[in-house]
């Protein structure tokens, strides 16, 4: 029997309404993929690119950002400025023929844990079906 | 109106003459200029004073040492001169100063601004092998049919923007067919007029020779186009490990870059160190690892970093010593990048850096 692919997904979680989101999941017992690695941020927009492309290039099989809700940032703004960063950042990814398919941007509010749970799996299903990064494996 | 100064001689002898009077009537304090330093066509940068200085200021030559929007940014970083200083730069290079004094690395005021339309800059090594000075009279030959010089740095060849945004004088150069007898300053600003006043020359109605200058954006597109789409197609990961596997990490690239602007570099930190027992981990993980590691990583990185702002000037392909065409990596992805904002860097002050300011409702398609 083959081994089935189990991805490695990290997954940047904005301190105030995602991983709250992620908590809430938890302690309502819904099913999330193992293959998740939560990493806190205190905002979306804490997150360079470049810390993206380090879990990438690191061999993340996927790279999850989960921010507050445009309108809802604890910081006001911080989720519009990430939404550019990221919008650059897939177009840096496309432009040179990588998958940018790895990477998914998406708003998660503290109240929100049945979205987080399904969020979590589209995804995992998503890179499952992508199958393993091939950066992962390479000589870089 | 007149919105010109016309000087009946060689132009870039009317230029240095023009610097060198407004030096003696102290209208400007200081002059930042090209100038030659011994006789194989080597140039440097200066801030000079004295106008016998300016004997041998050069002020049009095809050759960027360094770009002149850094060195601007390093003497206007802290507050803009207390002197009036005029600076004669290339339009990529005020560009880049434009783009660091949105960054608050720089300061306009005091500093009147000459340009020209640009023909392009030579690699930095026909200087320091001396055949720029061969090639100089073939470079004003095209310049005044308004032609693409060959062996010019490549991201000069696929320039579309020559002609400069935001000058306060700006020197007729390519298609101008009496380069030798008249020099033309065009005037855009009201600083520019204050600046020419009372000075050697005629006041005259002139502009560019639009046709020409459409025909030559027209040549550049072309071969910009060819540039992208020709040359080096970058398609994954395979190709990057080709391009970027040959890079020594001297980080040369971001040094001359006039967009990179930290003192301390990411890249350059601790924490990006291999340590030896990441060389381990790493080894055991891929079965093999590249030394020194993390090129391609830092080249990405640089991407996302700068590319939204990168003016395509080819300081960094200029200088790198294993001659990876940065050039074409960063000005195709930078391009790419900045159409997402429709922006343009340098091209406005007014406008802002488009990663520091947001629409509520855009680009929702992005999000999963």
């Amino acid at each position: 029997m083959t081994e089935q692919f189990e991805p490695r997904i990290v997954g940047f979680l904005c301190n105030w309404c995602s991983y709250a989101g992620a908590d809430l999941a938890g302690t309502s017992k819904l099913k999330i993929p193992s293959s998740l690695t939560p990493i806190r941020v205190m905002c979306s927009s804490r997150i360079d690119p470049v810390l993206i492309l380090t879990a990438l290039l690191q061999g993340a099989d996927g790279v999850l950002i989960a921010g507050c809700h445009p309108g809802d940032c604890h910081y006001n703004e911080g989720n519009y400025y990430a939404r550019r960063r990221f919008a650059v950042l897939k177009k840096v990814v496309d432009s040179l023929g990588l998958e940018s398919d790895r990477l998914c941007l998406s708003w998660v509010s503290a109240s929100e844990g049945q979205r987080f749970a399904e969020v979590v799996n589209e995804f995992n299903e998503k890179i499952k079906k992508m199958g393993q990064n091939p950066m992962k494996k390479k000589m870089l | 109106m007149a919105n010109a100064l016309k000087i009946t001689k060689n132009t870039e002898e009317s230029v240095r003459e023009f610097l060198k009077i407004l030096l003696e009537k102290r209208k400007v304090k200081g002059v930042f200029t090209l100038k030659k330093i011994g006789k194989n066509g080597a140039v440097t940068y200066s801030l000079i004073t004295k106008s016998d200085e300016l004997n041998d200021a050069v002020p049009f030559y095809p050759l960027m040492p360094t770009n002149a929007g850094k060195l601007l940014s390093r003497i206007t970083r802290n507050g803009s001169t207390t002197e009036p200083v005029a600076v004669i730069v290339k339009p990529c290079e005020l560009r880049a100063f434009i783009e660091l004094v949105k960054r608050e690395q720089g300061h306009f005021e005091n500093l009147y601004i000459i340009s020209s339309t640009c023909g392009g800059v030579y690699p930095l090594k026909t200087a320091t092998d001396g055949t720029i000075e061969k090639n100089l009279s073939d470079y004003w030959d095209a310049v005044k049919k308004g032609e693409i010089n060959q062996d010019l740095r490549p991201a000069c060849t696929a320039c579309t923007e020559f002609t400069p945004y935001g000058a306060d004088i700006t020197v007729d150069l390519i298609g101008n067919t009496e380069l030798e007898k008249k020099c033309f300053l065009l005037l855009n600003t009201k600083k520019g007029e204050e600046l020419v006043q009372d000075m050697k020359g005629e006041l005259v109605d002139r502009d560019f020779d639009k046709e020409k200058l459409k025909k030559f954006y027209a040549k550049r597109e072309k071969a910009k186009n060819q540039f992208f789409n020709e040359n080096t197609k970058i398609n994954g990961l395979d190709d990057l490990i080709k391009i970027f596997g040959r890079c020594i990490g001297c980080h040369g690239c971001s040094k001359v870059c006039p967009i990179c602007y930290c003192t301390l570099c990411m890249f350059d930190s601790s924490n990006l160190e291999y340590k030896p027992s990441k060389y381990e981990s790493e080894v055991r993980q891929r079965g093999g690892l590249k030394i020194p590691p993390g090129t391609i990583y830092y080249h990405l990185g640089r991407l996302t970093h700068v590319g939204i702002s990168c003016v395509g000037c080819g300081s960094c392909e200029d200088v790198c010593p294993v001659n990876i065409p940065l050039t074409l990596i960063f000005k195709k992805v930078g391009e790419s990048m900045q159409q997402i904002f429709e922006y343009i860097p340098g091209k406005n002050i007014t406008e802002k850096i488009p990663l520091v300011t947001y629409n509520e409702e855009e680009y929702t398609e992005i999000e999963g």
